[in-house]
């Protein structure tokens, strides 16, 4: 299935949601933006708020291919762009000379080929695909170190690559660009000029609900409140790694794993660890603190329920 | 642009011009590309909705999420009355402006220029008396409330600032060189390059085929610095912001950040090749001078926003602090634990450590020690220097500091 871009930002919205995406306006602002200018969509915040998720559901609700680069350090143009296929080109040249052909040049020329070019995920992305350019998904740059930044910058500037045996090969339309950074440093101006920048918080308590509702559909009502209601008061407290929505969406599951059908002090000390990944974070919420935000919650909902 | 409050495209492009100008004044790097970028970015986006503009202009000229504030008063003073703005200009105007920047150029250039025509030569004898005022001040004395006071520390006489600036021409601090996982040509490497042999062999007819040979590059190490401002420390400080100076700008990948009672990132400050514009911004840039200590506290700020974005790729940690803590070492050994695992090797710098009879027995220091890769003084040029030396060298395995020490605090 193969659709066409939005053409308002609340199209973009629905598009979305379709795929059970619930973005808040300012994120499909920025995209509708990216779509219709064919820029470059630079993500940024903390782990687990739903960056990379983002190119995934485009890349359903589009029906376009989705091509990731995962980044880590040292990552370098053979394994991001292309690489040689050296056994198939030496075999290339062995069954040459058996077959009695002396040209060098014509060896030169067969084998520097596009059929022995291994294409990794960049050249993949510049190459045409079915259903139109593909999503590129350019996961977690801030890994990587500043000589790729660098030369992703060339390459994000025209979609071209050059291959010194076989030439320049330019993408017929640039693909999506989607670039994340958990922000463990920073990435460079130079990049990040070339794209629309959005910062990528956690939601409010309403939407965070919506989302576990599209997401964990088998989470009784009761319980997925009181989770949210907990979560977002545990992101106010003073804590290493606050626990974003993918670590809403675990918890949730966890204690409907467990037949929870409310939240109690027993279960939420038991199942911290899927909330928290700090030993200290856990150590410091662990026992009364939790007890504490436990009867916040439920004398929350209480109110609630009677107004 | 099919409706909006303003019909025709002259007045919201001079206005968004004029809005690119006052984010520029307010310290975001605004280029011109930007203000053609969300030109575009507004046609396309329309004038419907009054948060749909803020979005799309937000994702244009913000670039980092620390400047979101910034933009969002500057956007909501702009775009409610564009004429207030010269009135609220100074409200989201950081405390540099072109005028008082100017100003202190002039003192400092007037200061110079007439220790220069009275012909005053750097004497030896003052120089000592100096000496002695660092040991003076070296007692254990801090100050048991915050100074915000902004202290002007630029004026140091030329003499010193000579002196310095020569010896930190010779430090360039070259540390211990780490692998890195990417590769260059190289006979005697011990990888061998696949691409490189094969072009080799074509060029001879694929007859033979010469191994040709690479290794791992290898390049130094990110390097993060923290240094102690406190009333105890505030004669070093004052020498090592120099060294500091000139550690940012001999070689990249280098964060530098004061702390006293709170934690300031001075990298950006820095930066400015000239040591005494440099200065001058960072004595704008802490609020803190000569003031307590508050290091587990500090050192907690650092774990928390900034541990994650500089401790990456392995860097090390040079603390530079006397470990006089004014808050009791409340909190220091897990946070210094903290820092201790996430970094490749820290290292603390004390410049008490040069007395024979020290010992690391004050609560902070005790709390400190045990999480330091290697313990060193640095109350000198010389320890400097030395500094450097230790630095170049091949790094030994972590191994902690305390084993130097026996428990009763003796050096063993």
């Amino acid at each position: 299935m193969t659709s066409e871009l939005p053409t308002s930002v609340d199209r973009t919205l629905s598009l979305l949601s379709d795929e059970r995406y619930l973005a808040d306006r300012p994120l499909a602002t920025v995209l509708y933006l990216a779509l219709r200018q064919g820029r470059p969509l630079f993500l940024e915040g903390e782990a687990g708020v739903g960056k990379t998720e983002i190119a995934r559901v485009l890349s359903a609700a589009l029906g376009r291919r989705l091509i990731r680069l995962q980044c880590y350090e040292g990552l370098d143009v053979s394994s991001a762009v292309y690489e040689w296929n050296y056994p198939r080109q030496m075999l290339e040249i062995r069954l040459a000379e058996a077959g009695g052909t002396q040209d060098r040049e014509r060896i030169a020329s067969d084998i520097f080929d596009r059929r022995f070019l291994i294409e990794r995920p960049l050249m993949q992305a510049l190459s045409p695909q079915e259903g139109g350019p593909p999503i590129l998904l350019i996961d977690e740059l801030d890994r990587t170190d500043e000589p790729f930044e660098a030369f992703l910058l060339e390459l994000l500037s025209d979609y071209q690559v050059s291959v010194p045996e076989l030439g320049t090969i330019k993408a017929p339309a640039p693909p999506i660009t989607i670039i994340t950074s958990n922000r463990t440093r920073e990435i460079h101006d130079a990049l990040k000029r070339r794209c629309f920048y959005h910062w990528v918080g956690y939601p409010d308590a309403a939407r965070e609900r919506e989302i576990l509702a599209a997401k964990a559909p088998h989470v009784g009502a009761k319980l997925s409140a009181e989770v949210v209601a907990f979560v977002q008061r545990l992101r106010d407290e003073e804590l290493y790694k606050l626990p974003g929505i993918a670590e809403t969406l675990d918890w949730a599951d966890a204690l409907t794993q467990l037949d929870k059908v409310t939240l109690d002090e027993e279960a939420v000390d038991s199942t911290l660890g899927v909330l928290l990944k700090y030993q200290d974070d856990i150590a410091k919420i662990e026992g009364s603190e939790a007890a504490r935000l436990l009867r916040e919650v439920k004398s929350d909902m209480a109110e609630t329920r009677l107004t | 642009m099919e409706s909006g409050t303003r019909p025709e495209g002259g007045g919201i492009a001079g206005n968004i011009l004029a809005f690119a100008r006052t984010l520029r004044a307010a310290g975001l790097p605004v280029g011109p590309g930007a203000v053609l970028d969300a030109l575009r970015a507004v046609e396309t986006i329309g004038l419907d909705r009054r948060d749909d503009f803020y979005w799309a202009l937000n994702a244009v000229f913000v670039k980092r999420h620390d400047q979101q504030e910034l933009f969002d008063q500057a956007f909501h003073v702009f775009w409610r009355n564009p004429q207030f703005l010269d009135r609220m200009r100074s409200l989201f105007l950081p405390s540099v402006t072109p005028d008082m920047a100017n100003q202190a150029e002039q003192k400092e250039l007037a200061r110079r220029l007439s220790e220069a025509l009275t012909g005053e030569q750097p004497g030896m004898a003052e120089q000592e008396e100096e000496q002695e005022e660092v040991e003076i001040q070296a007692t254990l004395t801090w100050s048991d409330k915050e100074v915000l006071a902004d202290k002007d520390f630029e004026s140091m006489s030329t003499a010193e600032l000579e002196e310095a600036k020569k010896a930190m021409q010779r430090l360039t601090l070259p540390l211990g060189r780490v692998k890195t996982r990417r590769w260059q040509a190289n006979p005697r490497g011990r990888g061998i390059d696949a691409r490189r042999s094969l072009r080799a062999a074509l060029r001879q007819g694929g007859d033979a085929l010469p191994l040709l040979r690479r290794k791992q590059r290898e390049r130094p190490p990110p390097l993060v610095v923290l240094t102690d401002i406190s009333g105890s420390m505030g004669q070093y400080s004052r020498m090592l912001l120099h060294f500091l100076h000139a550690l940012t700008n001999d070689r990249d990948r280098v964060q530098v950040f004061l702390f006293g009672t709170r934690l300031t990132n001075i990298t950006r400050q820095l930066r400015f090749r000239d040591p005494d514009e440099a200065l001058t911004k960072v004595a704008d840039a802490v609020p803190d001078w000569d003031g307590g200590t508050r290091i587990g506290a500090c050192l907690a700020d650092f774990n928390k926003a900034w541990a994650r974005r500089v401790l990456g790729q392995g860097a090390v940690v040079l603390l530079i602090t006397d470990g006089l803590d004014r808050a009791g070492a409340e909190g220091l050994s897990d946070e210094m634990e903290r820092l201790h695992k996430s970094c490749r090797r820290l290292i603390w710098l004390n410049p008490l450590l040069r007395y024979d009879a020290y010992a690391p027995k004050s609560q902070g220091a005790r709390a400190m020690l045990p999480e330091v890769d290697e313990f060193r003084s640095i109350h000198s040029l010389n320890s400097l220097a030395e500094l450097a030396g230790a630095l170049s060298r091949t790094q030994p395995a972590r191994r902690s500091a305390r084993l130097e020490w026996s428990e009763d605090g003796r050096r063993a």
